[in-house]
Formats: structure tokens, sequence, C-alpha cells
């Protein structure tokens, strides 16, 4: 079956280069980067280089790099590390749309006793910069806002965020999973203190994460153990994954222009072939500041699950946010802190692109969709209501 | 991805019987857009007053679409009488099984046929009669205690597995877990079980058996896992206990709890043991 894989956001193909660096590390190069002898020596040797080759990526310096198992392991860290090094401060600043590797963070600390501001968006993603003003205090122990949503790309402007924060001299980590790789980020003259990142959004395997720490943060270890990583993340170097982050991130850097480019062209002539060839069709989040690679679209009176489905069934891969596909009986989070109507909000699709997607793919999508909806909405009984009462007007 | 059986996805994909049929004898429609997924019924009958033609409109996940195309097949040919007889679980045997989570929309068959019957015959079925438990959802405590019925349901994550009910806001677990409380005590009433399958144990015993069991089987686990589990109190079958460690702040410790702690302690101690965390 043809596949056409427009789930970017979900996970990526592992770029054939970085499974080509990582391949001798499993069974010929396996030394441990800690010993002692050559064998391990060597092994060290490529460590440190893939952490340059990640520092660079990131305009970081290498030691401000910390490699973990996953994004959901950087963001618990930063926050975790963060709170322990304050155990004064009882207060957490962060959004209604982060992702739950932060947002069930947030459940957990409100639960032990901590005060927890979750910031609102408009209806089109985008935070209101006074309602952080207001939300900071003395007690305020760290700022932890997304870069990038993973469901509608909207992007927030960090560094704006990042000099409201340290006005008031608070740490501020953002959650960059989804802008890396696809939006250019450089720490040098930034205002973040702390950066999570994973692997495989960026064509590197699921199982590596990086958490950048900036020099002179105040951090306690997350994960105890021994004396890798400077001591801010025990357990033995995941030596492969690390080599093959460190390729992703070279090539991610090399890429970055094709993204904002190509990958943009792509995704608008997706996005207008939808909304042309289908009616009663909304855009979600801020068309402006967005991932070059997202589009999420909510298509009226039909619902989610069905949609993708029928997609699958022609071999395309995508996501929605709708309450079916996940289990859960509301839809997403973001949408509904978005205040996307009730009407949209179970209809919501998310297309998400990376380099390896081609105009002919797209073009597949234009085709079968506009026939998939009209067979959903055929089925429900909203869609004829609503003919009707077009009629009526 | 959900696990669909081979007769959901073709009833998903070639549903039979869409549509709205003209000047009906009954409609029945439940749902609606803010929930999810929603239905309209509409029915005639022959001179025989049997189901002559169905037709349905269905807005929802494939399950919902597959869920009333399946109905439709069922009733079709039936008296009122035999149709009001079918139950969820009929709409999910003949589509062969739907996935626990996805048992509501069978539920969702079953009311919508219900009412369609109601209507023709010039009943009202409101909701005004009935304490609506779930305010996110809509759910009464009518449709609550007909699912854990027919279903033979035992925890509030099954009533929102097949109803709906609790899965917003959780406010109403409360109310939800009296009435399974309440309708299994009247279920018992009615069947008694025909044979316990575990010796009666004294409570004095059961207590004993229940730590021995944790310190045994469940506590070295969790421990290997940088955990740790404390018992904090015994009220019938209903084993209270706190995660500690790694376990408090692990966010799959709601499954470590259910299929693993409450599983062993069934296992070991008795079938209806449920185990409750307790938060600090």
């Amino acid at each position: 079956m043809k596949i056409v894989y427009v789930d970017n956001n979900a996970t990526t193909k592992v770029a054939p280069e970085v499974v080509e660096a990582m391949m001798p590390y499993f069974s010929e190069l396996y030394g441990n980067p800690s010993s002692m002898h050559f064998f391990g020596g060597q092994v060290q040797r490529k460590v440190n280089e893939a952490r340059e080759q990640v520092a660079d990526f990131l305009g970081a310096d290498p030691s401000e790099i910390v490699f973990t198992s996953c994004g959901t392991e950087s963001d618990n860290a930063a926050i975790f590390g963060t709170l322990d090094s304050y155990p004064e401060k009882r207060h957490f600043i962060t959004t209604r749309v982060e992702h739950p590797a932060v947002g069930n963070v947030c459940t957990y600390l409100a639960r032990k006793g901590y005060r927890v501001t979750e910031l609102s968006v408009d209806r089109e993603g985008r935070l209101d910069l006074d309602e952080l003003r207001e939300s900071i205090t003395k007690d305020t122990a760290l700022v932890s806002i997304m870069y990038a949503n993973n469901e509608t790309g909207v992007i927030f402007p960090i560094e704006e965020i990042g000099q409201i924060v340290k006005a008031e001299g608070i740490p501020f980590h953002t959650d960059a999973v989804q802008a890396a790789g696809k939006i250019p980020l450089n720490m040098k003259n930034s205002t973040v203190d702390m950066l999570s990142i994973s692997g495989h959004k960026l064509h590197a395997p699921k199982g590596i994460g990086v958490l950048y720490i900036r020099k002179g943060t105040r951090f306690s270890p997350f994960i105890i153990g021994g004396h890798q990583e400077k001591g801010r993340r025990g357990g033995t170097e995941n030596v492969p994954y690390i080599i093959g982050l460190g390729k992703a991130c070279e090539l991610a850097k090399k890429n970055l222009d094709e993204e904002r480019t190509r990958v943009r062209a792509l995704r608008d002539y997706l996005e207008k072939g939808i909304l042309e060839r289908i009616p009663n069709t909304l855009l979600n989040g801020d068309r402006e500041n967005r991932l070059p690679n997202t589009l999420n679209v909510s298509f009226e009176y039909v619902e989610g699950e069905s949609i993708l489905l029928l997609l699958s069934d022609l071999g395309i891969c995508a996501s929605s946010g709708s309450a079916c596909t996940s289990g859960s009986l509301e839809p997403s989070h973001v949408l509904r802190a978005m205040g996307v109507p009730f009407t949209a909000a179970h209809g919501s699709i998310r297309f998400s692109l990376s380099i390896y997607n081609t105009k002919e793919e797209m073009d597949y999508i234009i085709e079968h969709l506009p026939p998939i909806i009209q067979k959903l909405r055929d089925i429900s009984p909203f869609w004829k209501d609503y003919l009707k009462s077009q009629k009526k007007e | 991805m959900w696990e669909y059986s081979d007769k959901v996805k073709d009833h998903f994909l070639n549903p039979r019987n869409v549509g709205e049929i003209e000047d009906p004898d009954g409609v029945g429609e439940v749902g609606s857009l803010a929930c999810g997924d929603a239905l309209r019924l509409t029915f005639k009958l022959d001179e025989n007053k049997r189901i002559k033609d169905v037709k349905f409109k269905t807005f929802g996940c494939a399950s919902a679409i597959a869920s009333s195309s399946a109905l439709t097949e069922i009733i079709k040919g039936m008296t009122l009488e035999e149709a009001e007889k079918v139950t969820n679980r009929d709409i999910a045997n003949y589509l062969g099984g739907l996935p626990e989570e996805k048992m509501h929309c069978s539920v969702m068959g079953r009311e919508a046929l219900e009412l369609a019957i109601a209507n023709y015959r010039g009943q009202k079925v409101g909701k005004e009669n009935f304490e609506v438990v779930c305010k996110c959802f809509g759910v009464t405590d009518r449709e609550i205690a007909k699912a854990v019925r027919e279903n033979d349901l035992k925890t509030v994550e099954q009533v929102t597995y097949y109803t709906k009910a609790g899965g917003g806001c959780a406010k109403c677990h409360p109310k939800i877990e009296a009435i399974i409380e309440k309708v299994r005590k009247e279920m018992e009433k009615e069947a008694p079980p025909a044979k316990p399958e575990k010796k009666k144990l004294t409570n004095i015993q059961k207590i004993k058996l229940i730590e021995e069991t944790l310190g045994r089987e469940i506590v070295p686990a969790l421990k290997a896992d940088g955990g740790d589990l404390d018992l904090i109190d015994i009220e019938g079958n209903k084993v209270f206990v706190a995660l500690r460690g790694k376990c408090s702040f692990c966010p799959s410790s709601g499954v470590t709890l259910k299929q693993y702690v409450e599983a062993k302690l069934k296992e070991f101690v008795s079938d209806d043991i449920v185990v409750e965390e307790v938060r600090p």
C-alpha cells in the first residue's frame, strides 16, 4: 500500500545517515565511555563529538548539553531539578496548552501543594503576556512555556517571554521538542535557561533526548546515579543513540532552510487545497506564527477518528484532536483552551510534514480528502440540519 | 490505534441503512455535537407491525457508525416488542465485540432505539424524570443503572466506557459509585451467586492475607522500580493504599494499581477486591 506519512509531529523517520552513524556502536565499538581503556576512550571521543554537534545546532556550549532518554524526561528533569533547587518557592507558571510531559507534572505539583498558574490562550492559540506579568510573584520558582505547540504548531514569543521572566530573576524553561529542526534555535544570546528537545521528532530514533542547561543555572539531578553528564544525569550513556542524535542535529541544521522554504510551501499548498475544496473547514491556530510543517484544520459536523480511519485506509497517516482517538471523551485540551467550538473540535485533523514529503503526496491528500469528508457528512445528522438552516437564511 | 474487529471495519466502511425515513412511525435521537457523537434513528412499520424499514444518521467515531449500522440490521423485521429486548450487548456481539472504551457507542444505539419506540407509542422518555448525574455528558441515573445491570459493570471506569458518564470533570464519580453499589446489591438479591469461588474469609483472615500478599507479591516488585506502597485501610472489599517513592508521581501508577496490585489481590485473596489509592 502507498504510504503518505504526514504525522511528523508524532514521530519522524530516522534519517538513513543517522542509522548509518549509529550502527558501529552496537556490536563493534560497544565500550563504556567511562572506562579507562582505549576501547572505551574512543567511544567517549565520539560521544563528545555528538555533544558538540548538538551544541552547535542549539548555539550552545557542549558543557550545557545533558543527554536524557526522551523529551518527557528532559521536561521532568527541568521542572523537578529546578523546584528542588528552590525548595522555599512554591509557585509554578506554565500554560494551558502544554504537552502532557509538562501538563501532567502540573497536576502532580498541584497535588503536592504547589500553586500552579496555567496561562490561557486566545482563539488563535496565542498567549497574553500581561497575564504572565501579573502572574509572577516572589514565590515563583520556575516558568515553563513551550516553544511551539505540538497540535497547532503555534509558536510562542519565547525571547519576549524570557525577558519578562528573567527581569524578575526567575529560571525559565521551554519545551522545544516541536520547534527543534523546524525553526532556528540559538541559545547564545537567549533568555532561555533550560530547553528540552527530543530525538525522534528530528529524524533521530525514539529513546533519546536533550536538556540544555545554561551555565550557572541552579539544577539538582533528576536521575541520581553515576558521574555521567557531569553528575546532572546518572546512567551509562546511551551511546549509539547519542551518536545518532548528534548526526540528526547536524542534518537538521543543514536542512533548516529547506524546512522553512520547501516544507512550508508544501504545507501552504496542502492548506490551500483543503480549504478551497472543502466547505465549513476552519484553520486552527495563529496563521502567522506557526511551525512551517504543521497544519491543523477542523471539518465541521464530522468526527476526527472516522476521518483518520478513512484516510488510513488510503495509506494516509495523520492525527486528530478528537476525543475518540485518545480514548478520553473530551477533545484535545489545546483546542478546548483555544475555545474552538464543539461543532469543530471533534473534527480536527493535524497534518505535520517533513523534508521527506513531496508535492505528489500533497496532491494525493487533496484528491482523496474531500470525498471522505463528504461521505461522513452524508452520514452525519447535523450536516443536513446545517444545510437546511442555511436555506432558510 | 484501536483494535476493531473486521465486522466493525466493514460496517464503518460500508454502513447499511444510512439516511432518514420521510414521515417515519418513530424517531429517536441521542447525543449532541458537544458530546462527540449523536445518532438519529427513524423507522417505519408494516401492516403486521413489524419494522419494515429503518435508517440512521450518525455523527461520531468508527465504532459509533458501525454500532448504528449494526442496530438497523438487527432490528429490521422485528416487532417492537422484540426490538425492545435488544440490548447494547447484542449490538456489540453482532459486531464481533467492541473495545471496552468504545462500548458507549453500542449503548447509544440501544438508547436511540428505546426513544424511537417510545416516540411511536406516544410515550415520553424525558430526562426530566431522572437525575442527570454526569453533567458533562448529560447522563441520568437511570441510564447508568441500566448499563450497570445489563453489562455487569463493577467500576466507575467501566461505567464511563459504557455510558460516558464520569468521563469529563469527574465530579460525579462518588454518585456513580453509589449507583453501582445500589444496583449490584439489587442484582445480588435477584440472583444470589451460585457458589463462592474462594472460601469465605473472616475479616481478620482477610486482612492478614492482604498484608501477606502485599508483602510477598507486590511490594518487592514495586521496590525494584524505586517505588513502594503502604496499606492504609481495609473496608469490606475495598483496600486503600498509598503509593510511595517513584510510584507516587509515576504517570502509570493508575495502571499499576488496577492491573497489578488489584489483580494480585484478586488472585490471592478474593475476587471482589477493589484497590483505591489514597492521595496525601
